[in-house]
């Protein structure tokens, strides 16, 4: 006999029946009806009528009754608030047992009893339970405070309740603690600025020592509530930190997001130089991990997470790529998120394994995924340069099997890829040609018309294509007809002659034709432009367009900072604060990452003069004026493709766009009379909280004139010193003749012609001849290698000394060495060989090449996370700006930009290396001080350190 | 916190519904619903939605659907944890998760429900405590009900155990034969590309443990090699100091079935893969047909034998039958749901099963794209296939002499081969 016989269908009499069992005398009989007045209540039947009878049967003894019973009141005492009354006394006796379970249990079904009257008489009894010597009891009556709170919040104030929970923080048993801190928790976000959970080093040591012994949902209660706190400084964080990491071996998943939360969070505050600091990046890894082996569900929300984490520190999960492949019989969910943090994961390193693992996954069943695999790719080729090759071919190959939603997507992220590396895979244009006929996506379509556009000069029948589709004009969507006047306006604009018709037809068709409102303007705007200067139109139309960034959909770093904070919780799942979408949460607090002390960038950070306490690390230091950006995007605007679906500078819009907008765009527009206007606008703390609250990461070039500022930056360049030759170091020896059986050699690395020389001095001080000299590298930084044998003709006769120069080659094999710029050299001749390390000044990795548009600069500057920043001081230099910008564009140090600001001349600067790592850099100089400061900012900041030794070489020599 | 609990089918018939603060109405999971609609199969529907004034957070087991109904900021995961929590206990007391069994005891659902959470905070989920409260049915406990017409299903105890710092057991426990075992059973993760050659491998090992020992007593576990474990979580008895010190497991155990520890081991090499798998999966361009072979042999099994070895195929749409003969074990091929499943049995050293035959394809449909997996089941007993070894198992605080036993088994978990 079961219980399902409770589900039997309900027939007319059978409440009357059970009302007659639940007067029964007999005990058995009651319980049997109780229970059957349970089941029909879990289904959803409406037993209330039988309140009086149930609420009679609570005065027992026996103790399933009673828990039978407090389960039906607790669901149907706020239909009949006045029968409820009958409950109380009951109730209050209970809360009086000398059995605390029972106690506990009273206190505990009293405060679901959602009835204004009743709860007045809790009152008394809870406040007796708060004060309770069985900690069980007091750990119910903590929540009870919450639960009560949820009914009649004044109540709670007026009884003094919330003063007894924090006093409850204190408590001796950990129970208590955990479950105090999770009802003022509970409270507190229905009060966002009642300092609830007042926060100090004591409180914190107390919730500490209960972290260790309180079941795991306390510790989730804990964790979250410690999460909120600001230590005074990276000592006390490192501490909280220590005491934190055990929790990252619980079992349950929650727990352990949670100490990851609190770990990433204080984290910020550390040094990164501590040892600590790297010890605790290594074991965030191994947990993260492991939530991946768990259920589907949890898996989802980990990813989720892991997603901000990656963005946030790349380094913790660097190496844990193949957790990340997906399996075939992974929910979709689970699919795409894994998707995307391979994509933010993909590295030189890894690319071929994640390309391979693409194109498998671009040949599975479910469409989205399939799609996004294909999209995937596309994205490696931009964000890994090294791998674009292969990716294109692994693109064409998809598009071979012309299956048609493969064959839209991949047309969809080519385009995109041609944006990144004009002028290399145009090659593969014939082959997408031929799939014109299959597309059959907005999209698809619109990427394919900007190609042809685009390319038009490549395409023989490019106006035949384009014609073929202006035959439907108007059937296509807004984005396709946009695209398609755009390339039709760039195919006449490069081919006048044949395309005049085609042109006058894509016109009309949208100016006179088209009820669109963009369409026609822009149509309008062409045939004005066309009309009236067609070089000024040649000019605008085709002209150049800025490189598309490495990542389209990185998160805003304020964004990211504030998500980062809230790790496990549901704002961390949706990628967006919690104020954009939980309801009810009135003025929530934007919570921040802490101030990292002790680290050189907090000088400089003009945080420190607005935001109080709150400042945020992230503050972009000082020196890039977010309006050049705005006006850069304005000038170089290509009216043409709006709907490439790639902003310029996409990744920094956000809430600073608006403010640009006001501040230095309008200021610029308008010229320097209109500065004051500006500054106040931009400048004003006040403003900028009126932007949600982001403490306005202002553009530091907003104190100073603007004007002056945007015209520094956009007209250099050409005052950049002629080229005088690259600094070379004199020879030192690097191996010495006796331990060399005579061989000594010395050295000395240049870069001429943009080809790197291993300069040598041969001595032989041995007493015989010595031939057949031959030269290998080891394994280094850069892959440095010989590019040919070490000529060295003659045989080397005793006392003789020979100079070889030997241009080396960057194509070696690569294995980080200490220090970076390490090479060790092994020499053969006819007696031994011999080995020595030198180290090489790193400056002859930089290429030619190396000078870095200005948007792409400003982009870059921003996209490079700010704990990659290092800050340097170079003493004793007498040089002025202009004649140090020269001398270091002789190293290939190139100056990008240069401002003026308070006698302080900034110049900014760029270097590439060999291997594709870009470097920047700010160089400040002031008149008459000999200390210049260099802060370098690179995606390696390893490099940072040898790329000073070079500035220092190159400036003072 | 949270709010409510819905269960529903898969068919979208809500069963059960718990509200531990006010009560919210079931409409809510339409967005359920509409969610699923859009989903392939149940397994896709994401596990948390937004609705306009709730969230929905759900898990998918046992085919039923765990929605928790939540209103204000709640980590999703501390949620998720908690209905998987609720799952386990239900299977735990029932013997199965189903709606027929849950339905069949539904009296004690709700008394579980209301245990194990309090206006929405956590409160008894560990399964030791909550049997104290709440017995669950047994056979002979339903047949004396059924004699008597009904008695009692709550303990007439308390939960004594919330009252001691050691909520993870009760006290008083006492057994005739006091027994410690403990499984170690590792699974293994892989996925084989084409060649053969391991794309990505890791091991994930539990150790479960089933003690009965009366008392309080005091365990401490060793390994021979504890070095293998550098990515660990422990069931909360485990002292973490001591771990971290001497690498050992000291404990208080918990009363009856646990989860001791799960492991985590994923450097690649460590990881031994004990078969091999020759596939060829062929669909050819004409003739509506295709071409399977697969065959499969022991590799690095460190002489143990594999058994139950099954291998699982999900086919292409378009394959209508499969046409298949093979020298060990049986195939079946379901039209409907399009899976193959070869089901092996032990693998010798001197035979090597062989699986080959022809695919028939749905005439005139195109040639698929896809190319299947093949999903691959086993079993090794006696062997944890990272070479982990237990040491030792050490008792104080109790006077008697257990019996103690541990056991190895080695199974494979995703083990996939791609063709």
């Amino acid at each position: 006999m079961t219980d399902s016989k409770y589900f039997t269908t309900t027939k007319k009499g059978e409440i009357f029946e059970l009302k007659a069992e639940l007067n029964s005398d007999k005990k058995e009989k009651k319980k049997e009806a109780v229970k059957k007045v349970i089941a029909s209540m879990t289904v959803g039947k409406d037993v209330s009528a039988l309140f009086p009878d149930v609420v009679n049967c609570m005065q027992t003894d026996n103790l399933e009754l009673k828990k039978l019973v407090y389960l039906y009141l607790m669901n149907y005492a706020k239909s009949q608030p006045d029968m409820a009354i009958m409950a109380v006394n009951t109730f209050v006796k209970d809360c009086e047992d000398p059995n605390p379970l029972i106690r506990a249990l009273a206190v505990r079904t009293m405060g679901c009893i959602r009835v204004d009257k009743i709860t007045e008489y809790l009152c008394e009894p809870l406040r007796k339970c708060l004060k309770d010597e069985d900690p069980y009891v007091r750990k119910t009556a903590a929540v009870c405070v919450a639960k009560l709170h949820d009914i009649n919040a004044q109540l709670v104030e007026d009884q003094g309740f919330l003063d007894t929970l924090k006093d409850l923080i204190s408590d001796s048993n950990p129970m208590v603690v955990a479950n105090a801190v999770a009802a003022l928790s509970e409270i507190a976000e229905s009060h966002p600025n009642s300092n609830l959970l007042d926060l100090n080093p004591q409180t914190i040591n107390k919730l500490l020592t209960a972290l260790n012994e309180c079941t795991e949902w306390g510790q989730i209660f804990i964790l979250d509530c410690l999460a909120n706190y600001t230590p005074r400084d990276d000592r006390e964080s490192q501490s909280i930190c220590e005491r934190v990491t055990p929790r990252l071996s619980h079992a349950n998943s929650a727990v352990v997001l949670s100490a990851v939360k609190v770990l990433m969070k204080f984290m910020e505050m550390l040094p990164k130089d501590l040892d600590y600091y790297g010890t605790l990046l290594k074991k965030l890894a191994p947990p993260l991990v492991t939530l991946l082996s768990a259920e589907p569900e949890l898996q989802y929300v980990a990813l989720r997470n892991i997603n901000l984490i990656v963005q946030k520190r790349p380094e913790i999960l660097k190496h844990e790529m193949k957790v990340f492949f997906v399996k075939y019989n992974d929910p979709i969910y689970v699919k795409l998120e894994k998707l995307d943090i391979m994509i933010r994961l993909a590295s030189q390193a890894n690319i071929a394994q994640v390309l391979a693992e693409l194109k498998e996954y671009a040949t599975e069943v479910d469409v989205d995924f399939v799609r996004k695999a294909v999209r995937a790719i596309g994205r490696c080729a931009i964000k890994v340069e090294q791998s674009a090759e292969r990716c294109v071919s692994t693109l064409l190959d998809l598009i071979q099997t012309k299956v048609n939603y493969v064959v839209q997507e991949a047309i969809v992220v080519i385009k995109d890829i041609f944006r990144k590396y004009p002028n290399k895979y145009e090659s593969v244009i014939a082959t997408l040609c031929e799939n014109l006929d299959s597309l059959d996506e907005p999209e698809a379509r619109a990427a394919m018309i900007w190609i042809v556009g685009e390319y038009a000069e490549r395409i023989d029948n490019a106006d035949e294509l384009l014609e073929s589709f202006l035959e439907g004009f108007h059937d296509e969507s807004t984005q396709v007809q946009l695209q398609l006047l755009t390339a039709i306006v760039k195919l006449f604009l490069k081919k006048p002659t044949e395309t005049q018709e085609l042109v006058q037809q894509v016109l009309s068709l949208a100016t006179q034709d088209s009820d669109n409102p963009d369409l026609r303007d822009r149509g309008y705007i062409y045939w004005r432009l066309l009309s009236t200067d067609p070089v000024a139109a040649k000019e605008v139309v085709l002209a150049e367009k800025p490189l598309i960034s490495e990542e389209t959909d990185l998160i805003e770093p304020t964004l990211l900072d504030e998500l980062i904070c809230h790790i496990g919780s549901l704002a961390s799942v949706y990628h967006k604060p919690p104020s954009a979408f939980v309801e009810g949460s009135r003025g929530v607090q934007h919570k921040r990452l802490p101030p990292r002390s002790g680290s050189g960038e907090s000088t400089e950070s003009p945080e420190g003069a607005h935001s109080g306490g709150a400042a945020i690390p992230e503050a972009v230091p000082a020196v890039i004026p977010s309006q050049g950006d705005l006006l850069g995007d304005l000038l170089n605007l290509d009216l043409g493709p709006p709907t490439t679906g790639v902003a310029p500078a996409p990744t920094s819009a956000m809430q600073m766009g608006a403010m640009d907008l006001l501040g230095g765009g309008l200021d610029s527009l308008m010229g320097d009379d209109s500065e004051p206007l500006g500054g106040d606008i931009g400048g004003s703390p006040a403003i900028g909280a009126g932007f949600g609250g982001t403490p306005a990461v202002m553009p530091a070039s907003l104190n100073a004139p603007v004007g002056g500022g945007l015209g520094d930056l956009f007209d250099l360049g050409g005052g950049v010193g002629t080229t005088t030759s690259a600094y070379v170091a004199p020879k030192t020896v690097w191996l010495l003749a006796m331990k060399a059986k005579g061989l000594e050699i010395a050295g000395t690395f240049s870069r001429r012609g943009g080809v790197i020389h291993m300069e040598l001095s041969l001595t032989n001080k041995a007493m015989s001849v010595m031939t057949d000299f031959a030269i290998q590298f080891n394994r280094n930084s850069f892959g440095l290698a010989p590019a040919g044998p070490l000529q060295v003709l003659t045989p080397l006769s005793p006392n003789q000394t020979t100079e070889v120069s030997l241009p080396l080659s960057t194509v070696g094999p690569v294995m980080k060495m200490e220090p970076l710029n390490n090479l060790q050299v092994a020499v053969k001749n006819n007696i031994d060989v011999f080995y020595f390390s030198c180290l090489y000044p790193i400056s002859i990795l930089f290429v030619e090449d190396g000078k870095m548009e200005r948007q792409v600069f400003l982009a870059t500057w921003k996209d490079i996370p700010n704990e990659n920043e290092a800050q340097f001081h170079i003493k004793d230099c007498h040089l002025n700006s202009d004649a140090a910008s020269s001398k270091l564009q002789s190293s290939n140090i190139f100056t990008i930009a240069k401002r003026t600001v308070d006698n302080q001349d900034m110049l900014y600067q760029s270097i590439k290396l060999t291997n594709g790592i870009w470097v920047l850099a700010e160089l400040r100089l002031q008149a008459g001080n000999s200390n210049y400061t260099l802060s370098l900012k690179c995606r390696a900041p390893e490099v940072s350190q040898c790329v000073l030794q070079c500035y220092e070489t190159v400036l003072k020599n | 916190m949270i709010h409510s609990l819905f269960l529903v089918s898969t068919a979208g018939h809500i069963f059960l519904e718990k509200h531990w603060k006010s009560v919210i109405s079931r409409s809510v999971c339409d967005y359920l619903f509409e969610a699923q609609g859009k989903a392939s199969a149940p397994e896709n529907v994401p596990p948390v939605i937004a609705t306009p004034h709730h969230y929905l957070i759900s898990v998918y087991r046992d085919r039923i659907f765990f929605v928790a109904v939540i209103q204000t900021e709640v980590p999703p995961l501390f949620v998720i944890e908690f209905l998987h929590r609720v799952a386990e206990t239900f299977q735990d007391y029932f013997g199965e998760c189903s709606e027929a069994s849950i339905k069949d005891n539904v009296v004690i659902v709700y008394e579980l429900l209301e245990e194990m959470l309090d206006n929405g905070f956590p409160l008894a989920t560990e399964a030791n405590i909550l049997k104290e409260m709440i017995k669950p049915p047994t056979i002979l406990r339903s047949v004396v009900n059924t004699i008597t017409g009904g008695s009692s299903n709550v303990g007439g105890t308390l939960p004594t155990g919330q009252l001691s710092n050691i909520p993870w057991r009760r006290t008083g426990v006492k057994y005739t034969n006091n027994e410690a075992y403990f499984d170690v059973v590792e699974e293994i993760d892989a996925i084989l590309d084409k060649s053969g050659t391991v794309v990505f491998a890791e091991i994930q090992g539990v150790i479960d443990a089933c003690v009965k020992l009366s008392g309080m007593p005091d365990l401490t576990l060793s390994f021979v090699n504890p070095r293998l474990l550098d990515d660990v979580s422990f069931h909360p008895c485990v002292r973490f100091k001591r771990w971290e010190a001497e690498r050992v497991l000291s404990f208080i155990p918990p009363d009856g079935n646990f989860r001791l520890m799960s492991y985590h081991v994923n450097a690649q090499n460590l990881v031994a893969i004990p078969v091999y798998v020759k596939q060829n999966v062929s669909f050819f361009e004409t003739g509506s047909s295709g071409r399977l072979d697969i065959t499969v042999g022991p590799k690095q099994t460190m002489g143990k034998t594999i058994e139950d070895v099954v291998i699982t195929v999900h086919m292409p749409k378009v394959v209508l039958n499969a046409n298949l003969t093979t020298n060990q074990g049986t195939s079946t091929y379901d039209p409907v749901t399009k899976v193959l499943v070869w089901d092996i049995g032990k693998l010798n050293q001197q035979k090597v099963p062989n699986l080959k035959g022809s695919l028939s394809l749905q005439s005139g449909a195109p040639r698929p794209d896809e190319n299947p997996t093949l999903n691959i089941d086993l079993r090794i007993q006696q062997l944890a296939i990272s070479g982990l070894k237990v040491n030792r198992l050490n008792m104080f605080g109790e006077k008697y002499k257990p019996f103690k036993g541990v056991k190895y088994v080695t199974k494979a978990g995703k083990f996939q081969v791609r063709t």
